[in-house]
């Protein structure tokens, strides 16, 4: 049924739909809205039977899913950023313990300097975590990931993280595809545990392995992750045979075959980047666009196989590896190990940064006549960082930078002085 | 299983059991098919506490649930000597995830239970001293606060013995660890403000708050019984002694428990909803001479010459105890014993 | 539910089980029965801790049975023993001993008024004994013979059986009927007794009677006497003929003021007597303190209570008519006493010197081997003479005298005649090593004072022959009982199955105590430290 609605809002409905037994909820922005929903939609009594808890911490979020699934429940959360970060152990033991939780992570950026707008630098903190993750590029997708999402966790008992950018996606308000309950029902079992903590059935669960078996619990949790691989485009293509859409998948290729210069990214910026290429399409340029649905696991294959016959590859990414430049990129360039192209790491849209039409434009012009830095940072300031690079080496103490850079920028000068 | 009501001569309500007393009076840990949720083959110190502990709160919690339990374990000793694969000691559905949240993971167990409608199937968290009170602290403080179905048993031995020997929150004042060394004017641990975890949960007002001791069986079956009666959030607090850890011989571990509760500087009492409702008389009240003195941890306080001024403030702490949990009644056989102690610290 | 249970992270239950962590033991926990100090001081050799143990689960009966393994007569003894194993007992050391006689009297009157009799499995051996005295060595002997399967016969010079039992020992003390419901109950074996048949001499006595051994048990009946310049119309009697005539019908004539000589239990006891028949003064003369006095303690408080008086450090210089003169004593260093010439009149219409017996040896005359010295007959530790085949016990052999030691030489010299009779040596069973306070670990024990016997009212005992001392009540008895510490025995109170942390004790049920698992047993010796009675022994392992 389509219905004009806010992406958090939506996100809520769908996970109602799966029958989560567990909520655990810890505010934080961009996630709010989305476990405000689902707090109602169970104390309304509509989403039953479910235990909504509202847990003093994310640490406690995660851990309280852990518990919840390892007893048997289907156990959903949800957060962003620090909150990620605050609960980053959790995050990793549900993955060692193979427990099929799906959080859904409102990207946000990481302080400091304290940041509530969009960026990846939340999710990409996370990537060798062990979880699954999906990066939807729009509200329908990320509704939509949600279902699958369920769906694979529980099949390959592994955690499932669904990456939404916060505020772009979550507090957008658009027409959406909401399903019936009869659908998800069809497509999504009910769970049935690989391992559960039950009194006529006892077991130890989460044992210490020492150096004698624990690099082969590890390697089984790669093989997972590789059998992942498989069963997304495969629940992606039954997905879309219930459910009438395209949605999920490994990568989202677009207007690629012939394409000389192909960006890639994840997330919400795929629809801009698609609408300029397609204005470039215009004017003749051969550029075309691959998005990448599942971070991990990788898809190395298919990455190499839309990218190997392009003479350049452009990342767009959300995130910074400080110090090296691109964490998208970096997985990229395996994908591309033994192909010569030219390829290019740009930072783009950290803490909330508008990502202008205007901006990619040019940069794909620059990146079509391989003008481009290996690695770019879209629309930075450069006057500003100059400046405090000077004074830092005119000064070696020369305060706090973040401080420094506003004031020299002009936006809160008055008020921090 | 609860402490006798008829005083019972020969052994009174001391001794594990009794052939004696009619088998519903004896206690869990003498009956022979008791459930041994901690089972032989764990590799537990010689003379461990907590490993004893562990399998008196547990058995007692699995004859109170009928053998429907479910337990939550934090890091810890406890969680390290009884599962190192490929063998597990549980013969109780058990799960570790980590060491700050275990109060949280029991609470995800119990929202599951009664989503699933098993409300006969019961869940307990368990943790060590450095997992209660230092790391896990904020989730046991949520658990509390939402009364969540469980009872969290926390087995102190008063320092991060897994890791050798490490100061915790629980580690009395003056105690040597591997973190407070035997230097300076105040050798070993300094004499903080202490926190009382059984006080703070109190505070939280959960439907029952217990402390025990490895040397009183039967009582510590009767509090996690009673425990057990309840719904929402319970917590008890039991001391372990850790041989290891406090320089005593493995054969020690029950007496210096003994001596703990004896010397006022344990003090073994229950409450519920926030006020206290009973609590565990000294039988004869000891110097915390006695119980400072067998272990290494304290040696300093005895070597090379007493320490008199700090084995007096120790002293204060017990006679505080005693006067604040009036733990003792004064009886004809040993009038006085009290005020000896007192004049000792002048407090 | 078919789980594919992740690897090495989950874990099936029992799978510790191959962890033998016994491996790590550097000492192994062993149970051990330790040699209880009441059993040690029992000089009837009764295994009280063991009697006890039925008595605090209610079985009198079987308590009374293995009480009786040793001593035939609980009843008698629980009356008039002087409980060595009371001052023995380490529960002294916590609050109050066990009062153990108090329990072994409820058991002995348990018995009578149930009727419990004596079995008599063993078969016939076809051997004859002769002992010789119905008192209380020889009933014990004879008893103890006949349950080996022995023709048993008891020739007793005097007109009843019981011997000092009945001759010596007040009614107030031990009521008759008690006494011979014990004697009835152990001729009740098919104990042939023969009343007033003296032997005059032992060896044709049992050349007559075919006997195959004998043992003597005649006793000290013989009255000591000492020299005191007497007036004509003064009369001095001995205790032991004044004790005897209390059986017959016509009680002594004492008169209203009675002095009696001497410092034991004999001077107590016909001073209480004397009390009793009417006297009113009964005045005790000794020659040194109460401290040194040999009598037992509880019995100079209970005659003190019923108003005998006690005349410390005075000797009987001369009995005259009406009046005795005693001269005053003073200790010496050593602490003998010393005339000082200091003389004092006692109004007396009568004396009585119980100043110790003598054994009437007579009937050992022309025994080849046979050996006597200091007025009684030597014997070998096998309780045998130097005549083989002929035994002997009681007060006529060196030993302390008194009815417990009387009955634990019938039961010693019983177990040497059979062995001898069979041609074999008896070997007694080494004993265990003694189970003292130290090792006891006393926490576990609750405190709670001694159940004292209800004493009769003063009055009434000053002018009856009641019994003075009360029995305990069923409820009372085994609130006794069950004070026993069990000191270094096994009492199934589950310590060690409880505090073993590594769950390496197996429980074997009812009776049958426990077992250690040393798969698992890591050493760490809690069970020991905690085990309440001393009963578990750490031993070194070998390397």
């Amino acid at each position: 049924m389509l219905r004009q609605m806010e992406g958090s809002r939506a996100v809520a409905e769908a996970v109602a739909l799966c029958r989560p037994e567990a909520i655990c909820a810890y505010p934080i922005s961009p996630q709010t809205h989305i476990v405000e929903a689902l707090g109602e939609l169970v104390k309304a009594g509509s989403l039953s039977p479910c235990e909504f808890i509202n847990v003093e911490s994310e640490f406690a979020a995660m851990s309280v899913a852990i518990g919840a699934s390892a007893a048997g429940a289907r156990a959903y959360t949800a957060t962003a950023s620090q909150g990620l970060l605050y609960m980053v152990e959790a995050v990793y033991n549900a993955a060692g313990l193979g427990l099929p939780i799906v959080m859904t992570v409102a990207n946000r950026a990481i302080g400091a300097p304290i940041n509530i707008w969009n960026d990846h630098s939340d999710a990409m903190s996370q990537r060798d975590c062990g979880w699954i993750m999906l990066f939807a590029e729009t509200n329908q997708e990320a509704l939509d990931l949600h279902i699958q999402a369920f769906r694979l966790g529980e099949e390959l008992s592994l955690p499932v993280m669904v990456c939404m950018d916060g505020f772009i996606l979550t507090h957008a308000y658009e027409r959406l595809d909401m399903p019936t309950q009869a659908q998800v029902d069809a497509f999504l079992p009910a769970y049935e545990p690989r391992q559960v903590l039950d009194p006529s059935e006892p077991v130890s669960i989460g044992a210490m392995v020492g150096p004698e078996a624990f690099a082969e619990v590890r390697y089984l949790a790669h093989a997972k992750q590789l059998q992942a691989l498989e069963r997304i485009p495969a629940l992606a293509a039954e997905f879309k045979r219930a459910f009438g859409r395209d949605s999920g998948g490994l990568v989202h290729p677009y207007r690629i075959a012939d394409a000389g210069t192909v960006v890639v990214a994840l997330g919400s910026v795929l629809g801009t980047i698609k609408d300029t290429v397609d204005e470039l399409r215009a004017d003749g340029h051969r550029i075309g666009v691959l998005g990448i649905t599942s971070f991990r696991p990788f898809p190395l294959a298919e990455v190499r196989g839309y990218l190997e016959r392009a003479q350049r590859v452009v990342v767009i990414e959300k995130s910074l590896a400080v110090g090296i430049g691109g964490i998208v990129s970096t997985n990229v360039r395996v994908a591309l190990s033994g192909v010569h192209l030219h390829g290019y790491t740009v930072i783009a849209g950290l803490g909330g940064r508008a990502i202008t039409r205007k901006s990619l434009a040019k940069l794909m012009l620059d990146a079509e006549r391989d003008a481009l830095d290996p690695v770019t940072f879209l629309d930075l300031d450069w006057d500003a960082v100059n400046r405090a690079l000077q004074r830092e080496r005119e000064t070696r103490r020369s305060g706090p930078l973040a401080e420094a850079l506003l004031r020299d920028i002009g936006m809160v000068g008055g008020r921090i002085a | 299983m609860s402490t006798q009501p008829i005083k019972f001569y020969q052994t009174d309500t001391f001794t594990v059991g009794n052939r004696l007393l009619a088998p519903h009076e004896r206690s869990v840990q003498a009956d022979p098919r008791r459930a041994n949720a901690l089972n032989c083959g764990h590799r537990a110190c010689q003379g461990c506490g907590e490993a004893l502990g562990a399998r008196y709160a547990i058995d007692a919690a699995m004859r109170a649930s009928g053998g429907r339990l479910i337990a939550a374990n934090a890091t810890g000793c406890l969680e390290v000597f009884s599962t190192p694969y490929p063998e597990t000691s549980w013969q109780i559905p058990w799960i570790h995830s980590l060491f700050g949240n275990v109060a949280a993971v029991a609470t995800g167990i119990a929202a599951a239970l009664k989503v699933k409608g098993q409300g006969d199937v019961r869940v307990v968290a368990q943790g060590g001293d450095g997992g209660t009170t230092d790391i896990g602290f904020g989730c046991l403080s949520g658990m509390f606060e939402r009364n969540d179905d469980v009872l969290y048993i926390c087995y102190d031995n008063e320092a991060y013995m897994n890791t050798g020997v490490q100061r915790s929150s629980a580690t009395p004042p003056a105690a040597r660890t591997a973190t407070t060394a035997v230097h300076g004017p105040e050798p070993g641990n300094v004499f903080g403000q202490g926190k009382n975890l059984p006080w703070i949960a109190m505070a939280h007002g959960i439907p029952y708050v217990a402390t025990a001791t490895v040397a009183d069986l039967r009582d510590l079956e009767a509090k996690v019984q009673r425990a057990m009666a309840f719904r929402g959030a319970r917590y008890v607090h039991i001391l372990v002694p850790c041989p290891l850890g406090w320089g005593t011989a493995p054969d020690e571990t029950i007496r210096i428990a003994r001596l703990a509760k004896e010397t006022g500087l344990f003090p073994v009492y229950e409450a519920e909803y926030g006020e206290i409702t009973r609590t565990l008389k000294l039988r004869k009240p000891l110097p915390v001479e006695d119980y400072l003195r067998p272990q290494k941890r304290f040696a300093h306080l005895f070597m090379p010459e007493p320490r008199r001024e700090v084995i007096t403030r120790i002293q204060r702490l017990a006679n505080r105890n005693i006067r604040r949990f009036g733990l003792y009644e004064e009886r004809p056989w040993d009038a006085g014993a009290l005020d000896a102690l007192r004049s000792g610290s002048d407090a | 539910m078919s789980m594919h249970k992740p690897f090495a992270i989950t874990l099936d239950v029992g799978s510790s089980l191959a962890n033998h962590t016994g491996s790590w033991r550097t000492s192994r926990p062993v149970y051990v029965d330790r040699l209880p100090p009441c059993n040690a001081a029992c000089p009837a050799g009764e295994d009280i801790q063991g009697w006890l143990y039925h008595a605090e689960s209610g079985d009198y009966e079987a308590a009374w049975r293995v009480l009786v393994r040793d001593n035939p007569m609980p009843a008698v003894m629980g009356r008039v023993c002087y409980h060595s194993c009371e001052p023995a007992c380490n529960r002294g050391q916590l609050d109050q001993a066990v009062s153990i006689h108090a329990v072994e009297r409820f058991l002995g009157d348990e018995a009578r008024s149930h009727g419990w009799r004596f079995r008599r499995d063993a078969p016939r051996s076809g051997k004859r004994v002769l002992v010789v005295g119905a008192g209380p060595s020889g009933l014990a002997a004879a008893y103890h013979l006949a349950l080996f399967g022995h023709e048993v016969e008891i020739h007793e010079a005097g007109p009843m059986a019981g011997g000092m039992l009945r001759f010596g020992i007040p009614k107030y003390r031990l009521p008759r009927d008690v006494l011979d419901a014990e004697i009835a109950r152990i001729l009740d074996l098919g104990i042939a007794l023969r009343l007033d048949t003296k032997v005059h001499r032992i060896l044709d006595s049992m050349r007559a009677g075919r006997f195959d051994a004998a043992f003597l048990a005649v006793g000290a009946h013989l009255a000591k006497r000492t020299y005191i310049p007497a007036g004509t119309a003064a009369k001095v009697l001995d205790a032991v003929s004044v004790l005897r005539s209390m059986e017959g019908a016509e009680p002594p004539l004492l008169g209203r003021r009675v002095v009696v000589y001497g410092g034991g239990n004999t001077a107590l006891d016909v001073a209480r007597t004397a009390k009793r028949l009417g006297a009113e003064e009964a005045i005790i003369v000794y020659r040194r303190t109460r401290a040194r006095m040999p009598a037992h303690e509880f019995e100079v408080e209970e005659a003190l209570q019923e108003g005998i008086l006690i005349k410390w450090l005075a000797t009987i210089r001369e009995a005259g008519d009406g009046a005795i003169t005693v001269e005053r004593m003073v200790l010496d260093q050593h602490g003998f006493p010393q005339p000082t010439g200091e003389l004092d009149t006692i109004a007396a219409d009568s004396l009585v010197l119980a100043l110790g017996q003598e054994v009437d040896l007579s009937l050992l005359e022309a025994v080849p081997g046979l050996a006597v010295e200091d007025g009684v007959v030597r014997v070998d530790t096998g309780m045998m003479t130097g005549h083989a085949g002929i035994f002997a016990g009681g007060d006529m052999v060196p030993a302390e005298r008194n009815v417990t030691v009387a009955i634990g030489h019938g039961k010693k010299a019983a177990r040497h005649i059979d062995a001898w009779l069979r041609g074999t040596t008896y070997q007694p069973r080494e004993k265990h090593q003694r189970a003292d306070f130290a090792r006891l670990n006393p926490w576990y024990y609750a405190d709670a004072p001694q159940t004292v016997q209800p004493a009769l009212d003063i009055l009434r005992r000053q002018s009856t022959f009641d019994e003075v001392q009360g029995g305990l009540d069923e409820s009372n008895a085994m609130f006794e009982a069950r004070r026993c510490l069990s000191c270094g025995n096994c009492f199934e109170c589950d310590n060690c199955y409880g505090v073993c942390p590594d769950n390496a004790v197996v429980k074997l049920g009812p009776g049958l105590r426990f077992r250690f698992d040393y798969d698992y047993c890591k050493g760490c010796g809690l069970c020991a430290a905690e085990c309440p009675c001393g009963a578990i022994e750490m031993v070194p392992e070998a390397i």
